[in-house]
């Protein structure tokens, strides 16, 4: 195993991670950046210096944006180091990752989490069929491989990335056999009071109506209020099913896309027992950080969608933010020098968020589609349903951890990733508390699997 | 066993002219240079990429972001490694990942058990 | 549950601690007959229990104490029956194999010192069947040892089992039988009075005639309110968990054993941290090192998570079973070895808290014995 010092250690190459480290750079640190993935540009821009031209312009101008993020990052003196999978992050600032079969261990004096965000679960019934993917990875298959779906695909749930992917399948010629929208009327109006704030996001929210006009001109059957969703199939997905208001119906296919929302990747941040808190309206949990970033572990940062879900311009904003925050830390900068470059980007990020409580409030998953029925299952790795969970909340279990050693829901490979929120709302309702009363699970390393020769040091 | 490809290459897309050669269960195969070896067996018409350990149910990818572990797959004679965050490459041999992985014994073949579709 | 404020309850029995000993015996309680109510805390209370190595083991043990060993032999024979009782009363398989373990040493002078240890023991109780065995002899029954592996000490008595699946099991039977649980309390205070305990949970109130401190890391605060002295303080183990394999190892050994998930479990170490059951990557790398010393072909098994769990630890290392002298119903029983003693403690310890006669082997284990300048060392 190697060891080495420096600065800062910024973990995740995507808006957050590359606007950061470029920041930390400029400010005359000794930066490294670890990314699992071959090159930059995280989820949102996945794929970005290798997509040809073409495909950028199917994907739109928010997408092409990365292209200069990634290119201040190559312009940098930042040590980019791509196909790292960190696996540990300590309090003491220790970032141990795997690269090309061998471990390596950086000492920091500062830590920049940017990890970003996760597709919330999606647990119907047949979610784990083969041919049910969430939207973000047939995104993903887009962006990195220019593929789409073969035959009409239907794309089921709600949220801003849903018709995100269907406006940009429209403009590479992709057939959507069907929109079925979990989100109903009387979402619009609960979202109503955030519609001033919303109003004053107008660029985002044109961008929006835009693509929603663009589908809905398309003609696409767009089913709304839909509930019930169930994906029908035997080894494979072959229909989606639901109802709306009240009246069956079905839809074959063997392509299903599932959405509703991205939540936090809060795998690094809970295992380093960090604060975090419940969040009401995007109904997940987010580390608690301050203004610029800091985690309650002293010299650990967050920024991007990992601390709390806000977009890719918003990610690249706080990733400048935790950089102005950790130069103070490591008295590169004063604190009145930091307050007059921070000035700009508060306000530059405030109005970024601006259109998040509306979308949060008009997109909010349903509760039928996170609290399943008895007969889901709900741990995909364990294949434990929502029943079995249940019962052992009636056996005595008050938390995720008790109910993990109960039926080892949350062992698998995935450690919770796909799961967590479901069972810590499972456990909530059968209990009658909040969330936030049960928690998370415990998160342990290795936050992504080594072999045991590799740790040995062979 | 393959069946239509659940994914194909973008119509307005030039097609890339670099192809790498590899097999999936002993099926040989031509993909883009490039893919992450996931994408590359979608668009070949590969449906089911493991059966679990639990349950032997079938799965395939889910998120192609190394969150779900759902692609997991035996590449170059190691078990349930994440597909979607690894390149193709020529000559991989790839197979499904059938169940928990066996340190005893190294099937020489493995009979494919894909559904019928 | 009853959630009512000053509320006051009254049983026969009140056990502190639902974990794998608290539990065990209020299954025992609950199986006599007796009015039983377990206290235990939340979701995220330090919980041994659930940290542990799951080995049922003898071999080894005492060899500085004969009690002990007869006691932990007490306990090992009996588990079978245990083990049936468990799967009648809640359906739950805690997967039970006793198909004898193995100690593997890795220099010659390891094992000279095992096999002078194990001679002990046989001298010292009569019957204690074990086989030293040396490289080619191990490799006859473990074909996957490594060549690192000079030889290895092998008792029949020793065994695996599920340690999640048994105190899952343990809280089902246990309930099955009529014991009450009350999970997500904290015990404030004990109060006493002849012939009655009364602990209070904020507002409400458990009384009894009889109450069992089995709170692991709880114990010694509330051992001092009942007339008892239990100073056991936390000692971490390190465990490393694999992904799933196909069966390939049938024995337990003591730092490798495969679960009945397919999973491989290695472990383990003995730190003095205090309450920390975080990990260090230094000493995870050392388990790492000596799984893959013991079976090579472990090398490329994936690491899935590795924790640390705090041992309940006495200075001495030996249980602590004590009835209070100076309030009697008052009993503390505390250990390290949950998994292996859940058997007399459901057998033996609980029949002895109803009133029955003491087992014989539990004279040396009385809290009394730490009330001395004399300096304990746990390292056996």
């Amino acid at each position: 195993m190697s060891h080495s010092s420096v600065d800062v250690v910024v973990v995740g190459a995507g808006a957050a991670g590359m606007s950061g480290a470029v920041a930390l750079a400029e400010l005359g640190l000794h930066v490294v950046l670890l990314d699992e993935q071959g090159s930059p540009g995280g989820q949102i821009y996945r794929g970005i210096t290798l997509a040809p031209l073409s495909r950028r312009d199917m994907l739109g101008p928010d997408y092409a944006h990365g292209n200069e993020l990634a290119q201040a990052l190559a312009s940098s003196s930042v040590r980019y180091e791509r196909g790292a999978a960190v696996w540990q992050v300590t309090r003491e600032h220790e970032v141990s990752y795997l690269r090309e079969g061998r471990l390596h261990t950086l000492q920091a004096k500062a830590v920049l989490l940017a990890t970003g965000a996760m597709e919330r679960p999606f647990p119907i019934p047949g979610w784990t069929l083969p041919g049910v993917m969430s939207a973000g990875a047939a995104q993903i298959l887009l962006k990195s491989s220019g593929l789409a779906p073969s035959e009409p695909v239907v794309l089921a749930g709600c949220g801003p990335l849903l018709y995100l992917l269907g406006w940009q399948y429209l403009r590479a010629g992709v057939p959507i056999k069907a929109l079925v929208d979990t989100t109903r009327p009387d979402d619009y109006w609960r979202a109503r009071r955030h519609l001033f704030a919303a109003l004053r996001a107008w660029p985002y929210l044109r961008k929006g109506l835009e693509l929603m006009r663009s589908l809905r001109s398309a003609r696409i059957a767009h089913f709304t209020g839909a509930e019930q969703l169930a994906v029908e199939g035997d080894g494979a997905a072959r229909a989606l099913t639901f109802t709306v208001a009240g009246k069956a119906e079905r839809i074959a296919t063997r392509c299903v896309l599932l959405h509703q929302g991205v939540v936090p990747n809060i795998q690094f941040s809970q295992s380093l027992r960090a604060r975090h808190h419940w969040d009401v309206d995007q109904l997940c949990f987010s580390p608690v950080v301050d203004s610029w970033g800091e985690l309650d572990v002293a010299g650990v940062f967050v920024a991007g969608d990992g601390a709390g879900i806000g977009g890719a311009q918003a990610a690249a904003v706080q990733g400048q933010l935790a950089a102005l925050g950790i130069a103070v830390r490591l008295e590169k900068l004063s604190d009145a020098q930091r307050a007059f470059r921070a000035e700009a980007l508060h306000a530059r990020l405030a109005s970024n968020l601006r259109i998040r409580p509306f979308l949060d409030a008009l997109y909010q998953p349903k509760e039928a589609n996170r609290i399943p029925a008895d007969d889901v299952m709900v741990c995909r790795c364990e294949e434990v349903t929502a029943g079995e969970l249940r019962g052992f909340v009636a056996l005595g279990c008050t938390g995720p951890n008790q109910a993990k050693s109960f039926g080892r829901c949350g062992m698998g490979p995935c450690q919770g990733r796909m799961c967590g929120l479901t069972v810590t709302e499972v456990i909530a309702k059968a209990r009658g508390v909040s969330a936030s009363e049960v928690g998370y699970y415990r998160i342990r390393p290795p936050i992504k699997p080594i072999t045991l020769g590799e740790l040995a040091g062979d | 066993m393959r069946t239509d490809p659940l994914f194909q290459p973008v119509m307005s897309e030039a097609r890339s002219t670099r192809t790498v050669s590899l097999t999936f269960n002993e099926q040989p195969l031509q993909v883009p240079a490039g893919s992450s070896v996931a994408a590359a067996l979608l668009m070949s018409g590969i449906q089911r990429f493991r059966a679990t350990p639990v349950s032997e149910a079938p799965r395939a990818p889910y998120c192609m972001m190394g969150v779900c572990f759902e692609c997991l797959v035996e590449i170059d004679g190691v078990p349930n490694r994440q597909s979607c965050l690894i390149e193709v490459g020529e000559g991989m041999r790839i197979r499904s990942q059938e169940g928990a992985r066996d340190l005893m014994f190294q099937p020489a073949t493995v009979q494919s058990v894909e559904v019928l579709s | 549950m009853s959630q009512d404020t000053h509320s006051v309850t009254q049983s026969d029995v009140i056990v502190i601690g639902g974990g794998l000993v608290g539990t065990a015996v209020a299954y025992g309680l609950a199986r006599s007959g007796a009015d039983t109510r377990v206290l235990d805390q939340g979701d995220n209370a330090f919980r041994a229990s659930r940290g542990n190595f799951g080995l049922v083991w003898v071999q080894g043990k005492g060899h500085d104490l004969p009690d002990y060993s007869r006691w932990t032999r007490s306990s090992a024979v009996r588990w079978s029956g245990f083990a049936e009782a468990l799967m009648a009363d809640s359906g739950v398989d805690v997967q039970l194999k006793q198909p004898g373990g193995f100690h593997m040493c890795f220099s010659d002078e390891e094992l000279r010192e095992r096999q002078s240890r194990l001679q002990t023991l046989q001298d010292a109780l009569g019957d204690y069947p074990f086989q030293m065995l040396d490289a080619a002899e191990l490799k006859a029954r473990l074909p996957l040892i490594g060549p690192a592996v000079v030889g290895g000490s092998y008792t029949p008595q020793d065994g695996h089992v599920n340690p999640l699946k048994l105190l899952r099991a343990l809280h089902t039977s246990a309930q099955a039988r009529g014991a009450r649980f009350h999970s997500g309390v904290q015990v404030d205070r004990i109060d006493c009075a002849p012939g009655e305990f009364r602990v209070r949970v904020g507002q409400r109130q458990f009384v009894a005639p009889r109450v069992v401190l089995a709170a692991g890391l709880g114990n010694p605060g509330l051992a001092r309110q009942v007339g008892l002295h239990a100073p056991v303080a936390p000692n971490r183990g390190q465990v490393l968990i694999s992904e799933r394999v196909k069966p390939f190892l049938d024995y337990p050994t003591i730092n490798v054993r495969q679960t009945d998930e397919g999973t491989v479990q290695l472990g383990d170490s003995m730190e003095e941290v205090g309450f920390d059951d975080g990990t260090s990557t230094q000493v995870l790398a050392a388990i790492a090192r000596r799984g893959v010393s013991t079976f090579p072909l472990l090398r490329d098994v994936r690491l899935i998570r590795a924790w640390g769990a705090l041992r309940v630890m006495s200075p001495d290392g030996f249980p602590i079973y004590q009835q209070s002298p100076t309030h009697p119903g008052a009993f503390v029983v505390t250990c390290h070895s949950g998994v292996t003693l859940a058997a007399a403690h459901a057998l033996r310890i609980a029949p002895w808290i109803m009133g029955g006669a003491m087992p014989d082997e539990l004279g040396v284990f009385a809290g009394d014995r730490f009330l001395t300048d004399k300096v304990f060392s746990h390292a056996h």
